[in-house]
């Protein structure tokens, strides 16, 4: 489904990227885990069009999206969820969650608000309020509800449990089970490796730049290297 | 009766104050830089509206259309030429630009103008005469703020309702969310620049239309005030906007009637500056309350 070849990407002089290549195949929970400056959210913002790579290839659905700048990508099937989740806070939750139908034609909304609601019912208690004035796990809510209004085919979230209870991150974690069930293929970037690796079919682990080690979420988790490294031991 | 002309002399002056801040803040509100060049489009939707009226015989409206159109395209092409390579760049070089572009526009008026003040006849002529003579409202006044009401309902109902307006607003926070939405930030970016720019025409015919004359320097110093209405409302507000040049027009207007009229500047900015110790966003700047 998504096939990302051979990637650089620099800011300024630092190679923040180096080589990098993965699939994502249909229908998968695909994880990209690693340290704090591992390049995991250069990576998808390099796949959204935010960031450019310097040689190598990324297709999805069999479509070239090099050089596709950022705000076409929604339109092809892609959504991200972005870190720090960059809600628009001075809108309502209703208005962000249209923003996220944006390139879809008016009469998808309805249906998609009620979806997103279903999903995310305090959204709904919560769809005239500043989203600006919404908790922290809220926003995460909001965030990743803006997203799945373009129905994506492929949902990127970057980080969707930085900054929560532990509590919130298993309510968030199981949404995205939940999403994964009902259909849609997901790539998640996450420093929370533990929580990442046990939901996800097959994982990355990024170090400074480069994808070091791969494999299935259980082997990963029960790898020493993996355990030792990003797990606490 | 003095004291009542004065006032609706103020509200007028403001009321174009306001339609000119309104640019601005909505230029900053999403481009988030402060085109300086805005008083001098100003100036051009002036010239145009003047010689499609003297020169080219044509009917207000008509010309008033027509400045606002050139103004529309004057203002992408500025925007495309001058500041869209620098969209990346630190702010400073971006404001140094808008300043230049400014005297380029003034340098160009007065090429192909002269320096030398036209007269500029009011676009609606004639004045209501009210009290059995003793307080007349010229109609150009009345007609002002009508515009200037009308506009901002528009614009409110555009940013709230609309879905370019809620673009815009989106754009206004997060570029970068805002194009993971589908948004084309540089095509919202533009057509905020129409937008402004299409009511800076506006303003300069109403502007030229009260003050009688038109010059090459005409849209500066408004468009300075303008600015400092903006400030003064909150900028990026569009009420602030409003409340902000209809403020400085009438604390102008009265400086004028009962202090000085040398100090009526002077006035007007020290006025700004005790509103912005006390409440730094200005009147009507927003703090948003924030959770993280």
């Amino acid at each position: 489904m998504l096939k990302v070849n051979g990637i650089n990407v620099y800011y300024g002089s630092i190679h923040a990227i180096k080589d990098v290549s993965f699939e994502v195949h249909q229908g998968e929970i695909v994880t990209l885990i690693g340290a704090n400056g591992a390049g995991k959210s250069t990576t998808l913002q390099t796949i959204s069009g935010l960031l450019h790579s310097r040689t190598g290839s990324i297709e999805f659905l069999g479509q070239n999206l090099m050089g596709v700048p950022a705000f076409k990508i929604v339109s092809r099937g892609l959504a991200q969820v972005p870190e720090g989740r960059r809600i628009f806070l001075q809108m309502t939750v209703e208005e962000n969650l249209e923003m996220g139908a944006y390139t879809q034609p008016n009469t998808t909304i309805a249906p998609g608000l009620e979806r997103v609601y279903e999903q995310f019912p305090r959204l709904k208690e919560r769809r005239r309020q500043i989203a600006g004035t919404l908790s922290g796990g809220e926003q995460q809510m909001l965030a990743m509800g803006r997203a799945l209004m373009s129905g994506p085919k492929l949902l990127m979230l970057d980080e969707p449990s930085m900054g929560l209870a532990p509590i919130l991150v298993e309510q968030i974690f199981e949404i995205i089970r939940k999403l994964h069930q009902a259909g849609t293929t997901i790539l998640l970037v996450e420093q929370n490796a533990q929580a990442a690796l046990s939901i996800a079919d097959r994982g990355y682990v990024l170090e400074t730049g480069k994808i070091v080690t791969t494999g299935t979420g259980a082997e990963l988790l029960a790898s020493p290297a993996i355990k030792k490294a990003y797990l606490g031991g | 009766m003095e004291f009542l002309s004065y006032l609706i002399s103020g509200i007028s002056l403001g009321s174009v104050y306001a339609i000119i801040a309104l640019g601005y803040t909505m230029v900053y509100g999403i481009a988030k830089m402060l085109n300086f060049a805005h008083g001098d489009v100003i100036m051009v939707g002036g010239y145009i509206s003047f010689c499609a009226m003297n020169y080219l015989g044509l009917p207000s409206i008509v010309a008033v259309l027509l400045a606002m159109a050139v103004c529309t395209v004057l203002g992408v092409v500025i925007e495309g030429l001058a500041y869209k390579p620098l969209r990346s760049a630190p702010s400073l070089a971006v404001l140094i630009t808008a300043i230049g572009v400014s005297y380029f526009l003034q340098n160009a008026a007065q090429l192909i103008w002269s320096a030398a003040p036209k007269v500029y006849s009011p676009v609606v002529a004639g004045s209501l005469s009210l009290l059995n003579g003793q307080l007349t409202i010229p109609y150009v006044s009345l007609l002002t703020v009508v515009v200037c009401l009308v506009i901002m309902a528009g614009l409110t109902l555009f940013t709230s309702q609309s879905k370019l307006g809620k673009a815009m607003r989106a754009c206004s926070e997060d570029k970068n969310a805002a194009q993971l939405m589908g948004i084309n930030v540089n095509a919202t970016i533009s057509t905020t620049f129409a937008i402004g720019s299409a009511l800076a025409a506006i303003a300069g015919v109403l502007l030229c239309s009260f003050n009688g004359t038109l010059m090459p320097t005409t849209g500066s110093m408004p468009g300075i005030k303008a600015f400092t209405a903006a400030v003064f409302g909150g900028i990026g507000s569009i009420p602030g906007a409003f409340l902000g040049g209809l403020l400085l027009g009438i604390i102008e207007s009265m400086a004028k009637a009962y202090i000085s009229t040398n100090l009526a500047n002077t006035i007007g900015f020290a006025v700004l500056i005790v509103v912005l110790l006390v409440r730094p966003a200005g009147l009507l700047g927003k703090y948003v309350p924030e959770k993280v």
